[in-house]
């Protein structure tokens, strides 16, 4: 009982570290796409509580409202739509999986070792105040967050709204009908 | 005590995963959330510096990296509407017409 008391961090990222990488392996693994973007789903609100854990309360709770709860929704509701039309899940990999698998493998296991091997990293960390302080005030990480955003970064966070704007002219363009496609149906498809 | 390296090799088990993710996978709606986990591998690297080095920016920029994830997302899937309207199907594999 006192190894988990004493060791409770390292136990709780151990758990979290292991059900991320299994949600990993669902979503590249899984045939069916809706349980794929489930299998992501899970994945996300792990990492989210992962940044929980790292003192960035902040990031955790965009992370949820953004990820789980728009870009989710978004991918669930494009599937819904997409299998409606009679799509099979089938021929789900390309061939060629074997080379691919052993590169990757060959290329996490390397790079883990490397790590592992260096340990450059392994000293402690900074203490949570310093992602809390505002003006040398220990308030809170969203108002720091906020104070950095609006003062420091001013300027990318309006060229990312920009990058927004295009990205939601972008979607629009793409997702409606097309007169040239319906006046041309026929000639394009196989 | 779990250091910033936990976080690094924790972050690199996902990103390879996405990767790998995005080079073995037809369906294009899998390969987009195979790059989603890229995004988030990297958001993780970005928090596990920030907390290391005790720097607010490391946070700053995983808000930027969300937001292009979101707009990434959004295009992409714009683009597998447009891909099922020509060609019904989001097999990476059939949308070869570039292909002489």
């Amino acid at each position: 009982m006192d190894f988990l008391v004493s060791h409770f961090a390292e136990i709780l990222f151990y758990i979290l570290a292991a059900l991320a990488v299994l949600g990993s392996i669902g979503v590249i693994t899984l045939k069916n796409p809706v349980h794929a973007a489930l299998s992501l789903l899970g994945t996300f609100f792990i990492v989210a509580v992962l940044f929980i854990l790292q003192h960035a309360e902040f990031l955790a709770a965009v992370q949820v409202m953004v990820y789980a709860g728009g870009i989710m929704v978004l991918f669930l509701f494009v599937i819904m739509l997409v299998s409606a039309r009679g799509l099979t899940t089938q021929a789900a990999f390309l061939s060629p999986l074997v080379p691919v698998a052993v590169i990757g493998a060959i290329l996490v296991g390397a790079l883990i070792a490397s790590a592992v091997l260096l340990g450059v990293f392994a000293t402690g960390n900074a203490g949570p105040e310093a992602l809390q302080t505002v003006d040398g005030e220990v308030l809170g990480n969203t108002e720091a967050v906020g104070m950095v955003l609006y003062t420091k970064y001013l300027v990318p966070f309006e060229v990312v709204s920009v990058v927004l704007l295009v990205a939601m002219i972008g979607a629009i363009v793409f997702g409606r009908k097309d007169r040239f496609i319906e006046e041309h149906e026929g000639e394009v498809g196989s | 005590m779990i250091t910033a390296t936990h976080y690094l090799i924790l972050s690199l088990m996902m990103f390879s995963l996405g990767l790998i993710g995005v080079m073995v996978r037809r369906n294009f709606i899998t390969v987009l959330m195979s790059l989603e986990l890229i995004f988030n591998a990297v958001n993780l690297n970005l928090i596990a510096f920030s907390f290391r080095l005790g720097d607010l920016s490391g946070q700053i920029l995983a808000i930027f990296v969300i937001t292009v994830a979101a707009a990434e997302a959004a295009i992409g899937l714009g683009l597998i509407i447009a891909l099922t309207r020509i060609k019904d199907t989001v097999i990476l594999d059939d949308a070869n017409e570039m292909r002489s």
